[in-house]
């Protein structure tokens, strides 16, 4: 689960991350009372999670998703400018993304800029702090060119972050005296926030000392292992339906596991290994898949009939595979789901079913003896190639 | 023979009276496996099934049972603390089915197994089958969810992280006629007890074991180790699969491991690394069974 930036501000606020002033507004008249308590030289930023904001083009013609100014009138003219507006930039498709909220906070001059990130690293079974003098830049390719300048700092998973450590990292990175003395409260307390929230991955970058001597957080992208979110109700609540798909979260009330991709064959499966692999037979059958999508391990009757309500709200799905091994699951449960939702749902395009496992002659006999029009296929592959074929005529 | 566990393993289950847990206690009972005790806290005295004794301890269901692993049907919340108690009471093996472990809780967990002679498989998985001989391999060990009667005893051993995928391996072999000697379902989670590469070391010395299926996916580097090992020490055939070669970068494919990012733990490095180490790699999931008799030659 990401997170908007106000947000991540505000989590680093309340673990004591120093992090620049600043306030989150939904109104222009919001934007103008934040600047007012700030400097004289403001940043007003667009809230959407897709990265390329300061590049964007509002769709009301209006440049930029961030902005530098000099007073609270100007904060709020900007604010006035972004707030119900549509901003597109390179992540977020043609469609962009509407924006409810932006960011007053105090523009903050940088001296040199870092790059510092603590994530959950499956290979060492550890959290893992990566920090570098090349800040602010994509990271990736800091590691690729230049790996050296790339410095990492194992975390014991029972012990936590030891004195030592952040003094090693603070050598690395060239700190001394004060600024040593920041950076380290910083990590210690970075290290706290992603510890205590369960996150995944904290990056922030760019972290920046200042002219004046200060270490902060400039911007920080989170992600929190969604596994743990029972546990932090408050992390769970920042959770911003609006970012997402419209159908994975329709998917997600059903307890249904759905991705949306850009194919035309629709594909309904039980466990997410069988239903990558579909995916990719698709493919290599020479069709598109249209999602990922994952009806669980004892999947019902009514999860396959919202699931087929899902699919279907697809305009670009041109055909549906169903693919289902039931082990346990019985086949003729999956069957009468699917009579029971081309019932409900006005089924114009191709579906090619295949049933093996559990139950399988009853469910084939359910499917027969419906008036479903449906294609029948005996392996993965003959309803890979039936599906594909069902498209193109 | 077998690996990790035959048909006179004593299991026992944490979980077994909540419905998901009893459900596959008494599949495995059916299947035959010796299924020996239970564990719900505050449950002991109570039977499971009318015969299996419900304790409140794993301690003391090992006590009064010997059984040798155990099997986690606990729910999240509650899972890794279920784990860490089967360890504390001495356990061999312990099978972790449940789904949704905080990554953090296995990390701790992983940690804190360190220096202890218990082994995990999973989080997250569909666990272990050792095929009996009998109808439909009645007889057997059956430790998991996965459907029992689609086994058969033979000589194939089957490694994987999913579910599903797992039982269209052995339905497909068992179709050809191969028999399996055990099938493992390590989990798909980023963080698990049990690597592709410690069940293939298990089965390069498993006598009864004379061919391997190794079934993976994208996220993480454990197939790339494997194959590495494989290359230089692995004297059976092997055959393999690996899922979402076409998954977009960036989003998690149902299981919380199954992930590429920042470039690492795709399906077409995986598959490079097999090819390099002799393993024949299945062009699809249709294929697996095929690809293990091309495999044997």
């Amino acid at each position: 689960m990401n997170i908007h930036e106000y947000q991540a501000k505000e989590l680093f606020e309340k673990f004591g991350v120093a992090t620049p002033k600043g306030k989150v507004a939904d109104t222009a008249e919001e934007a103008r009372a934040a600047a007012a308590e700030l400097g004289d030289e403001i940043v007003v930023k667009a809230q959407v999670h897709a990265g390329g904001r300061g590049k964007g083009t509002f769709k009301n013609g209006f440049q930029g998703g961030v902005h530098v100014v000099k007073n609270a009138d100007e904060a709020a003219d900007v604010a006035s400018k972004m707030l119900g507006q549509t901003l597109v930039t390179h992540q977020t498709g043609e469609e962009g993304k509407l924006v409810s909220k932006v960011m007053v906070a105090d523009a903050v001059d940088i001296e040199k800029e870092y790059y510092l990130a603590i994530l959950m690293d499956r290979e060492s079974r550890s959290p893992v702090i990566v920090a570098s003098t090349e800040g602010g830049v994509n990271i990736e390719e800091v590691a690729e060119h230049t790996p050296e300048k790339i410095h990492n700092e194992v975390i014991h998973p029972l012990l936590g972050l030891q004195p030592y450590e952040i003094r090693n990292l603070s050598a690395k990175l060239g700190f001394s005296g004060d600024t040593a003395k920041q950076f380290g409260g910083l990590l210690k307390s970075l290290y706290n926030l992603f510890i205590s929230c369960d996150c995944s991955m904290v990056e922030v970058n760019p972290l920046v000392t200042t002219p004046d001597g200060r270490v902060m957080a400039l911007d920080a992208k989170f992600d929190f292992d969604d596994n743990a979110l029972y546990r932090h109700p408050e992390i769970a609540a920042l959770h911003d339906p609006t970012e997402e798909d419209p159908r994975e979260v329709e998917a997600a009330k059903f307890d249904l596991n759905y991705i949306g991709l850009d194919g035309n064959i629709a594909c309904l499966v039980n466990g997410a290994g069988l239903a990558m692999a579909t995916m990719d037979i698709i493919k290599q059958s020479g069709g598109e898949p249209a999602n990922f999508l994952d009806v669980g391990g004892g999947a019902t009757q009514e999860q396959v009939r919202n699931a087929f309500k899902i699919i279907l709200s697809d305009p670009n799905v041109k055909g549906i595979l169903v693919n289902i091994f039931g082990g346990i699951m019985d086949c003729d449960v999956i069957a009468k789901g699917i009579v029971a939702a081309c019932g409900e749902v006005d089924l114009n395009i191709p579906l090619v079913v295949r049933l093996e496992g559990n139950n399988v002659a009853a469910g084939k006999a359910t499917l027969a003896s419906s008036d479903v029009n449906l294609i029948a296929a005996d392996t993965l592959a003959d309803a890979a190639q039936k599906a594909v074929a069902a498209i193109a005529v | 023979m077998a690996i990790l566990v035959d048909e006179n393993t004593k299991i026992l289950v944490q979980g077994i009276t909540g419905s998901f847990g009893g459900r596959h206690a008494q599949l495995s009972l059916d299947y035959g496996t010796k299924l020996v005790a239970g564990v719900t806290p505050g449950k002991g005295g109570q039977k499971f099934a009318d015969t299996v004794p419900i304790f409140d301890t794993v301690g003391q269901a090992v006590a009064e049972t010997g059984a040798t692993v155990s099997t986690i049907f606990v729910p999240p919340p509650f899972a890794a603390d279920a784990i860490l108690e089967a360890v504390d009471a001495g356990v061999e093996l312990v099978v972790a089915i449940t789904e949704g472990i905080p990554v953090m809780d296995m990390m701790k967990v992983r940690a804190a197994m360190v220096g202890t002679k218990t082994r995990l498989i999973g989080p997250n998985c569909p666990g272990i089958v050792t095929p009996g001989t009998g109808e439909n391999s009645h007889g057997g060990c059956r430790i998991g969810i996965a459907p029992g009667y689609i086994h058969k005893r033979g000589k194939v051993g089957v490694v994987s992280r999913s579910g599903t995928l797992t039982y269209e391996a052995v339905y497909q072999l068992t179709s050809l006629g191969l028999g399996q000697s055990t099938c493992v379902g390590i989990g798909g989670d980023p963080i698990n007890g049990t690597s592709h590469l410690d069940i293939m070391k298990m089965f390069n010395e498993d006598p009864e074991t004379e061919a391997i299926i190794m079934i993976g996916e994208i996220g993480g580097t454990a197939e790339e180790e494997a194959a590495a090992w494989a290359k230089e020490h692995c004297k059976k055939p092997i055959a393999g699969f690996i899922a979402g070669a076409t998954a977009p970068p960036g989003r998690r494919m149902g299981h919380a491991g199954a992930i590429v990012s920042g470039g690492k733990g795709t399906a077409e490095a995986k598959i490079t690394a097999m090819r390099d180490a002799g393993i024949e790699v299945a062009d699809n999931p249709s294929d697996m069974g095929a690809a293990l008799v091309r495999a044997m030659g």
